[in-house]
């Protein structure tokens, strides 16, 4: 009985399959192609050698990835610069968007807007307004007039993590105004009625529960800045020296494509790691509070 | 900042004095591009366009050998060569400040050929890029150094000098900057055509920077005390690391393991002491932050033209002395515009006009003899012979060697 249905539902089950196959074929071929085949060609490049003229030559060598702490300074540079930009964003971030979410009221939409327009001019324009900020003739010539020094801000982390803050602040924004905004405001209510301080409330039922957002903001924030390049490019002189810069000089300097493809996979395991801990100390803090994560 | 300066670098900007260098270092960005590129089976040199036969006989000096007609006057201006079809496009890829757009803007009045100018760092750039192929460029603007390398690579054509009457060898008054582009060396045959030439000094604001100095010693030396922090270097292998040799007195080519290292530790302990490492050093030179910093000749030029206390300075031991070309790549989609692009700039008036732009110095002899005494005067255009004397040209090693492309990078990322 079950078997004669089965071959009944047959050409009906095999149409769906094919729909939904046709459906997902775009998608699946544009990562096809254009993330697991670049992804095999930087692992299998990574393991090659220098062409003495420059470029790829075909080799089967691990030296590539036993150079690399030869870049050190560049790892730990991205990652705590990475780290220190995507937690001054979310504690620049989160006021903000409590305020777009729970307090703007009428100038709400207005508001939001004005975090978005930024980005309608290019951000090597904007990242290039801070170094007349920081230059000579900005901050430290007012910081002189004050009679407090002159402090050299150029070239060093804090205009790197300046840069990195303006220009991220947004995508680390939304998510959490939009986390704030489905809140659930009869919780806060209720946390109130049981006697919990503001302090309290906003400890033990608004952080849990936009903590969702949260995750999305830092995730989005962090990886692209893990592999920035114009903001230390432009900021950091030289000076404050990222993967992605090091990345630059391997592929259009030194031309040696194998030692920059052994620092990209090094790169995107970097992330890998650091988002795969972040989400594990996410998940369990979620997982105290009762709160779902996704 | 004062409205003065704010005018100043608007008008820097508008003119992409300022956000075009920057540019390049972030045209890294193609870099993805460029490893797809790589992937794809590469053009086999001479499916495209084959590379015409040169005219001047392999034997005969490319002195002689390209002679223009005795009807071309060499002060007249410019026309377009007669039923050929030049397009409608024509990409450059040069240096930035390097163009007057007046010129360029001229050249598509006279043929109806659009100029897409695209601007690198450096020549190994350009070189990754035409290594990793479809880049669709047609006249590119290579150093001196370069032409053993894209020779060898054969990625740009020899030159079909009958297509280019104006360029006459015989006016270029002096045969060293000419005799780069000649591929194999000693060859009649040119991969390129004369642009202009410079040398690799430092600028300094003699306001802030009164200790005179006049060697490469001094240099790194008043940026490791007197003047830590307001000091830039170039961000170039060739450059830095050749003028970081010379404090030691080696030479500016230098490959040797020893003398590398020597100017490593050198340029390493120099770093914490370097407002940036920046080959866009006209904006931090003109507000300030900088006093002292490695500077081509026509950055000293406009420097010096708008602020006269930034002087510029050969250092006394030696350095660099190089000459730019224009030459057409292999396979140019746009072959016929390439070369009546060279044409016209082979034109002495066009030359004149654009070296007052620029501030570089102009080879051929009748450009110069066009140029106001002023130009032709400037000790910073034209230094005397004595201070040449010392200078090095690049070698096409010192761009290759993989040894010094990986110091410079160590010492990026120290």
């Amino acid at each position: 009985m079950t078997a004669l249905a089965q071959v009944r539902e047959a050409p009906g089950r095999w149409r769906s399959r094919a729909v939904t196959a046709l459906l997902v074929l775009p998608a699946s071929a544009w990562y096809f192609l254009l993330l697991v085949i670049p992804l095999g060609i930087l692992l299998v490049f990574s393991l090659g050698e220098r062409a003495p003229a420059g470029g790829y030559a075909p080799g089967l060598t691990l030296d590539n990835y036993l150079n690399l702490p030869r870049r050190q300074t560049a790892f730990v540079n991205t990652l705590w610069l990475a780290m220190a930009g995507t937690l001054a964003c979310l504690v620049a971030g989160y006021p903000l968007a409590y305020y777009l979410a729970t307090r703007a009221g009428a100038k709400k939409t207005l508001l939001l807007v004005l975090v978005i327009v930024p980005f309608w001019t290019s951000s090597l324009i904007r990242t290039y307004a801070w170094l007349t900020i920081f230059g000579n003739t900005g901050i430290p010539n007012v910081v002189e007039a004050l009679g407090l020094g002159r402090p050299v801000l150029l070239n060093t982390p804090i205009s790197v993590l300046t840069g990195i803050v303006y220009n991220y602040l947004p995508l680390m924004v939304f998510p959490l105004y939009v986390s704030l905004e489905r809140l659930d405001k009869r919780l806060i209510e209720a946390s109130k009625d049981l006697g919990a301080g503001r302090l309290a409330t906003f400890r033990q039922v608004t952080v849990p529960l936009t903590l969702p957002g949260v995750v999305a903001g830092v995730i989005l924030v962090f990886i692209p800045v893990m592999g920035e390049f114009l903001i230390p490019a432009l900021l950091g002189g030289g000076k404050v020296f990222f993967v992605g810069n090091a990345l630059v000089d391997a592929f259009l300097q030194s031309r040696n494509w194998p030692f920059g493809s052994a620092m990209s996979i090094a790169l995107i395991l970097a992330v890998l790691v650091a988002v795969g801990l972040y989400l594990r100390i996410a998940a369990r803090a979620a997982f105290q509070r009762d709160v779902a994560l996704v | 900042m004062d409205r003065e300066q704010f005018r100043r670098h608007y008008r820097a900007f508008q003119k992409g004095h300022i956000s075009r260098r920057r540019f390049l270092e972030i045209t890294g960005l193609g870099t993805a591009a460029a490893v797809i590129a790589a992937c794809a089976p590469p053009a086999a040199p001479g499916t495209g366009a084959t590379p015409a036969p040169t005219a001047p006989p392999a034997s005969a000096p490319s002195g002689e050998a390209s002679a223009p007609p005795a009807s071309l006057d060499p002060l007249a201006d410019w026309t377009p060569p007669e039923g050929v079809d030049l397009g409608d496009t024509l990409n450059l890829t040069s240096w930035p400040n390097y163009h007057d757009q007046a010129v360029l803007d001229r050249f598509t009045e006279l043929t109806g050929v659009r100029i897409n100018l695209e601007v690198y760092g450096s020549n190994e750039e350009m070189l990754a890029k035409l290594q990793a192929g479809g880049t669709g460029w047609d006249v590119l603007v290579p150093t001196n150094y370069t032409f053993e390398t894209y020779g060898s690579l054969k990625l740009l054509e020899n030159l079909d000098l009958t297509k280019i009457p104006r360029f006459d060898a015989s006016r270029a008054f002096d045969a060293r900057f000419l005799e780069p582009a000649q591929y194999p060396a000693g060859s009649g045959t040119l991969l390129g055509v004369p642009k202009d030439w410079g040398t690799t000094g430092f600028v300094i604001h003699t306001g802030a920077v009164t200790q005179q100095p006049t060697s490469w010693k001094e240099f790194w030396d008043l940026t490791r005390s007197d003047h830590s922090g307001k000091v830039t270097i170039h961000d170039y292998q060739l450059t830095s690391i050749g003028n970081a040799l010379k404090y030691f007195g080696y030479s500016f080519n230098s490959v040797d393991p020893a003398e590398l290292a020597d100017a490593e530790e050198l340029l390493i302990d120099v770093k914490p002491h370097l407002l940036a490492i920046t080959s866009d050093y006209q904006p931090v030179m003109r507000n300030g932050d900088a006093v002292m910093a490695m500077a081509w000749t026509g950055d000293a030029v406009q420097l010096n033209r708008d602020i006269p206390e930034i002087q510029y300075v050969l250092g006394k031991e030696g350095g660099e002395i190089w000459s730019d070309f224009f030459a057409v790549v292999t396979g140019a989609p746009h072959r016929e515009a390439a070369y009546a692009f060279l044409d016209y700039m082979s034109t002495p008036k066009v030359q004149a006009q654009d070296a007052e732009f620029h501030g570089y110095p102009v080879i051929d002899a009748a450009a110069i003899d066009l140029l106001p005494e002023a130009f032709r005067a400037n000790p910073i255009i034209y230094p005397d012979e004595a201070s040449l004397a010392p200078l090095e040209f690049g070698a096409a090693v010192t761009l290759t060697d993989p040894n010094r492309a990986e110091l410079w990078a160590r010492v990026k990322s120290a």
